[in-house]
């Protein structure tokens, strides 16, 4: 009787992880599903609107046919502006934090500031960009305005990614360059930097997604519903992928008339934010099978 | 003398470049500090106007009539309903998934999964508001029977998307930090893999599950594009789930453009954007907080 309670306990504790497994395996399926369900939709439905005109041409019609070329110059530009500022901000920052910071209060205050200035809302960055470099630095709704907003914004993903790829230089390496009497600053620039080269690289490529697909950072600070020609200087205003969805499937008088073209957009969009994402994970995935040491 | 001179140059560069490097680093918190200091020099005179408390508790959000009115208790209560919402499906979600993959994926899946998390979080929220603009708003309103699609639960579904990665990223790295020797402590006593799962593993990654969460719900209330397109919009008190709400990023957002250049709605909207900022800062400051204590508790102090 009492073996047989035995058993049947442990059969109950065996199905018991059954049922969890199932539901733990079931959740990630989900996820897994939702990801590609939302791809899926946007490629039936855009591939049709996806043709050359579409990417070489300006919008005409009021909007309502053409292309979107502007918006992906704009998001470009953007972009590129955003890169130029975050990147060398963060790889300094993070140099700091791991090669010459000692534990204490300083140290502690910036790891603060930096993981509070990830959980900025991008609206609030939007807002501080309109404030600040629109309003009170004169640069107006431009490139350069939304290009400083958003290198901010992606400043904390850069400076994460630097440091951990620098975290990963063994230590032996300093240690050797130093022991052959090579300065502090020799040793970082000739060998710790180009060791965390690669995983610098991927930081850089995945802020770069996340900027070009960011939308209310550079609502109030560069981006424009139309332009009739291309920016010609940093101080232009652009046209802007996020933002040109947005405006087409919110503001426009012709919503439904215009799907195609919001479709169409979307896809580009994600093809280009996961695209640049995907390249960024497989950088990473060889540059670890790679590892010399 | 000359090789005394080169390194005495050196040291100086050394010492150089060294202050140069924490100036830097120590701009993220100056920058951090100008943050605040423009959105209060733009916010804050709107308190010549009204007072502190009729802001943040006034119930009526009209800041076009005349005379305005610039109550934004409606606008706090629909971020914190889609908010609170979308962590309830959030949270299980991505822990589940952390779990799966820190415990019980094999190695191909784990690496799979993990690449589809990563690309989860970076999917435009532009492109997540589309989606539940065209596809889940006509569903959900045909299916339910409801005056609009865009409302708290849409949100809310939408939400939780952005959410998920967040929350299982933080949760996994806060599973795999725990010390192998509690598992295999767990197992040696006979316990199943769920049993060793379910009471040792995520209790004692429980202070970095709950940084996970916190930054997950922090995630989810400074989220704009997604509640801009798809809560609805309405600007009052939401009586159930299928109600329309207007989330303060929201209503910075879809009125900053509109708003006259320093006039009470501008410094309005600043103002939400202030009360916006605080609440994600304490959010941070807790979950910043949290996973300090978890980094100290090694297995040595348990």
């Amino acid at each position: 009787m009492k073996a047989e309670t035995q058993a049947s306990f442990m059969k109950w504790r065996y199905f018991r992880q059954g049922l969890f497994f199932g539901v733990v395996r079931l959740s990630a399926l989900i996820i897994t599903l939702a990801l590609l369900g939302i791809i899926a939709f946007l490629v039936v439905n855009g591939w049709k609107a996806v043709t050359w005109g579409f990417l070489t041409l300006p919008p005409t019609d009021s909007m309502t046919k053409g292309g979107i070329m502007p918006a992906i110059v704009g998001t470009f530009y953007l972009t590129v502006g955003a890169i130029c500022v975050a990147l060398p901000l963060g790889v300094v920052s993070a140099i700091y934090l791991t090669e010459y910071a000692k534990q204490g209060l300083f140290i502690r205050i910036i790891r603060v500031g930096v993981n509070c200035l990830a959980g900025v809302p991008s609206v609030v960055f939007g807002l501080f960009g309109l404030g600040f470099f629109v309003v009170f630095l004169h640069f107006g709704s431009s490139i350069l305005a939304g290009s400083l907003t958003l290198g901010i914004l992606i400043l904390p993903t850069i400076i994460g990614a630097a440091e951990e790829a620098l975290k990963a230089v063994p230590q032996t390496f300093r240690e050797a360059s130093l022991a052959l009497g090579v300065s502090k600053w020799r040793t970082i620039s000739r060998i710790v930097l180009p060791s965390a080269l690669p995983g610098i690289l991927t930081g850089a490529i995945l802020g770069v997604g996340r900027a070009a697909g960011e939308t209310a950072p550079i609502m109030f600070t560069a981006a424009a519903f139309f332009t009739a020609s291309l920016p010609k200087s940093i101080f232009d205003e652009v046209m802007a992928l996020p933002y040109h969805i947005y405006v087409l499937a919110t503001a426009g008088t012709h919503i439904e008339q215009t799907r195609p073209l919001q479709y169409g957009t979307a896809l580009v969009l994600i093809a280009l934010v996961l695209g640049i994402d995907l390249v960024a994970i497989v950088i990473r995935s060889m540059v670890r099978r790679k590892k010399r040491w | 003398m000359e090789i005394r001179k080169r390194a005495l140059t050196s040291r100086i560069r050394e010492v150089l470049i060294r202050n140069l490097f924490a100036f830097f680093a120590f701009l993220s918190v100056l920058l951090l500090g100008l943050i605040v200091l423009f959105l209060f020099r733009e916010g804050l005179p709107l308190f010549k106007q009204i007072t502190v408390s009729q802001f943040l508790f006034g119930s009526a959000w009209y800041p076009t009539y005349n005379p305005p009115e610039y109550g934004i208790w409606p606008l706090i209560v629909g971020s914190l309903i889609v908010t609170i919402l979308a962590c309830l499906i959030a949270v299980p979600f991505g822990l589940l998934a952390a779990v799966y993959i820190s415990e019980i994926a094999p190695l191909r899946i784990k690496e799979i999964l993990k690449s589809v998390i990563e690309l989860l979080a970076g999917l435009p929220s532009v492109v997540l508001g589309f989606f539940g603009m065209v596809i889940v708003a006509p569903w959900m309103q045909e299916t339910f029977d409801l005056p609009t699609g865009l409302n708290i639960v849409n949100a809310s579904v939408m939400l939780a998307v952005m959410a998920i990665p967040t929350i299982s990223s933080i949760s996994e790295d806060a599973l795999y930090a725990v010390p192998r020797e509690f598992k295999e402590a767990s197992y040696a006593l006979g316990a199943t893999k769920y049993e060793t799962i379910v009471k040792v593993a995520v209790p004692a990654a429980f202070s970095g599950i709950s940084t996970a969460v916190i930054l997950g719900m922090a995630r989810a209330i400074g989220e704009t594009m997604v509640v801009l397109m798809v809560a609805g919009g309405a600007a009052a008190i939401p009586r159930g789930i299928f109600d329309s709400v207007r989330p303060m990023p929201a209503s910075i957002a879809a009125e900053m453009g509109e708003a006259p250049f320093q006039s009470g709605h501008y410094h309005a909207l600043f103002a939400t954007g202030i009360v916006l900022f605080f609440i994600t800062l304490a959010f941070n400051l807790i979950a910043d907080y949290l996973s300090n204590r978890f980094k100290e508790e090694g297995s040595g102090t348990l």
